[in-house]
């Protein structure tokens, strides 16, 4: 039971960094971005590419796997600004349709550049390596080192929401554009460096799901669910609340799985429709004055 | 006295509907003006069309000038015109503090900071860590108004101050209004009470219906005049 615990909190791990970048994006403006998980694959195939130049040594599949992170800032940022900007507003369909466009241009792209086929982003070794807890027990030290980035960026982002000028004028656009614009906010330049923040993230996760496992051009829709879910269940607007949502779902899949090896992603799916039916607003919703 | 904002035949649009047909205002430095009128009577509008949150024509509007018209609300603000929105309008998620520093975004120079504001308003420093929707009317009002200073402005807007407030919180803000003139800030308020309009004011426009139905020294408007300007064609009725 302990292990199944312990798994389950790894996996969440891995989907808190899925879903940070989706709640990023949802709590400043209200964005749902159903591309995200063809983001995420496109990242870690972005690192593939990188690696394939370069070669799988561990300090080149580093290096690129950093270079990585700045491109997918600057990316963000010009796909705010040129693209989703101009959906935003009162009616959330715009937004959805782009980005539902864009999920089928990314996966079709991936598709044509690579192929089909699987590949994965070499590790050295890491993705292999574990730590014995006790007898029979053990961990895979790649899914510790997810676990302790997504740790730390959630950390990173609730200070930086809570603490910064940055995080207010995030917080500000979020609560009343208009007046944030009054005050001399360029909303739309603020947009963009929330998107931007967000595609490091998303960066970060394709990574490590390259990594961890293999990518295919299609996986994305799957890892959008596993995202959107962790994020309701939650509680939108609180990364800690996504953080606790991808947590839930990690072990709900895991236990699932240890009942029956087919059981593990619908148990996911079963305790997120549980939550959607008792407590919409998810567990942990932001508290408003 | 050259005219610090003055506007030209203003119109403007709320929606579909035409709220202003064709204002002239003008307002000196230093000075406190009101604007008074009823409900629809177009105040809010000619405020948010002077901040830039209603469209208007460039040359309608001339602020030190040049014409400001149109232009988007955070380059007006920076050149000196900050608004008290109807309703103050607070960040929910922000802080009393939080609140106030988004004011000054637009890093204008002047002697409004959180420290003059907190000796102006000391309940504010006591509840400063607070969320400012948790205030209580009057004190958010306060946030709203300090909001507004912080950017250091020339001409401060002030919409419906005394909205949904008791008049003794009402007497309370206005108290402030002499810490805010006395260096030269000039001040237009939009005002529903005629009385207190007429008290802090030295010049009144009086609305009706988008335009500018009585406009005169606030002591020299008989109240008669201003009754007749407020309601229109229809005051001895109202009267009645």
């Amino acid at each position: 039971m302990l292990e199944t615990l312990v798994q389950g909190v790894l996996l969440g791990g891995l989907y808190t960094l899925f879903a940070l970048g989706q709640s990023l994006m949802f709590g400043v403006m209200r964005l749902t971005n159903t591309a995200q998980g063809d983001f995420i694959i496109l990242g870690a195939f972005a690192v593939v590419a990188g690696v394939s130049v370069l070669g799988n040594a561990p300090w080149a599949v580093a290096l690129v796997a950093l270079a990585v992170l700045p491109v997918a800032f600057g990316f963000g940022w010009l796909l705010q600004r040129h693209v989703l900007n101009g959906t935003l507003g009162k009616d959330p369909l715009p937004s959805l349709v782009v980005t539902f466009g864009l999920s089928i241009v990314i996966q079709n792209l991936l598709l044509e550049t690579f192929s089909a086929d699987p590949r994965a982003i070499e590790t050295g070794g890491l993705a292999t390596r574990g730590i014995a807890l006790g007898e029979g027990f053990s961990v895979g030290m790649l899914p510790l080192v997810v676990l302790a980035i997504a740790l730390a960026a959630t950390g990173a982002l609730q200070w930086l929401f809570a603490r910064t000028a940055l995080g207010r004028s995030f917080r500000a656009v979020s609560d009343d554009r208009e007046i944030a614009e009054l005050m001399g906010l360029d909303a739309k330049k603020v947009y963009a460096f929330a998107t931007a923040l967000a595609f490091v993230l998303i960066a970060v996760a394709g990574t490590l799901q390259g990594m961890r496992t293999t990518v295919s051009p299609s996986d994305g829709p799957l890892l959008l669910l596993f995202a959107f879910e962790a994020v309701i269940i939650g509680g939108m607007g609180s990364f800690w609340g996504t953080l606790a949502g991808a947590m839930i779902l990690g072990i709900a899949q895991q236990v699932g799985f240890r009942l029956d090896p087919g059981w593990g992603i619908w148990f996911g799916h079963i305790v997120f429709l549980a939550v959607l039916v008792f407590r919409p607003q998810g567990l942990f919703p932001k508290t408003r004055g | 006295m050259t005219a610090l904002l003055t506007t030209h035949g203003l119109k403007a649009f709320y929606g579909d509907a035409q709220a202003l047909f064709g204002i002239d205002f003008s307002l000196g430095r230093g000075e406190l003006v009101a604007i008074i009128g009823a409900n629809g009577a177009g105040k809010s509008t000619f405020l948010k069309s002077l901040t830039g949150l209603v469209r208007a024509p460039l040359d309608a509007i001339r602020f030190k000038g040049e014409p400001i018209g149109g232009l988007p609300p955070g380059n007006i603000v920076r050149r000196g015109l900050a608004m008290v929105p109807e309703g103050r309008r607070l960040f929910a998620s922000l802080s009393v503090e939080e609140n106030l520093l988004m004011g000054a975004t637009p890093a204008r120079k002047g002697s409004w900071n959180l420290q003059r504001l907190y000796a102006l308003f000391p309940i504010l420093a006591e509840k400063r860590r607070q969320p400012g929707t948790s205030l209580s009317g009057g004190q958010q009002q306060m946030v709203a108004l300090g909001r507004a200073l912080m950017s250091n402005p020339e001409v401060l807007l002030c919409d419906e101050l005394s909205l949904g407030l008791a008049p003794i919180v009402i007497r309370e803000i206005y108290a402030a209004m002499p810490a805010i003139t006395g260096e030269g800030m000039t001040v237009v308020i939009v005002e529903q009470d005629v009385t207190m309009a007429r008290q802090v004011s030295q010049r009144i426009y009086c609305f009706q219906e988008g335009r500018v139905s009585l406009e005169g020294r606030s002591g020299e408007l008989t109240r008669e005049q201003v009754s007749q300007a407020y309601f229109g064609i229809g005051a001895e009725a109202a009267h009645a």
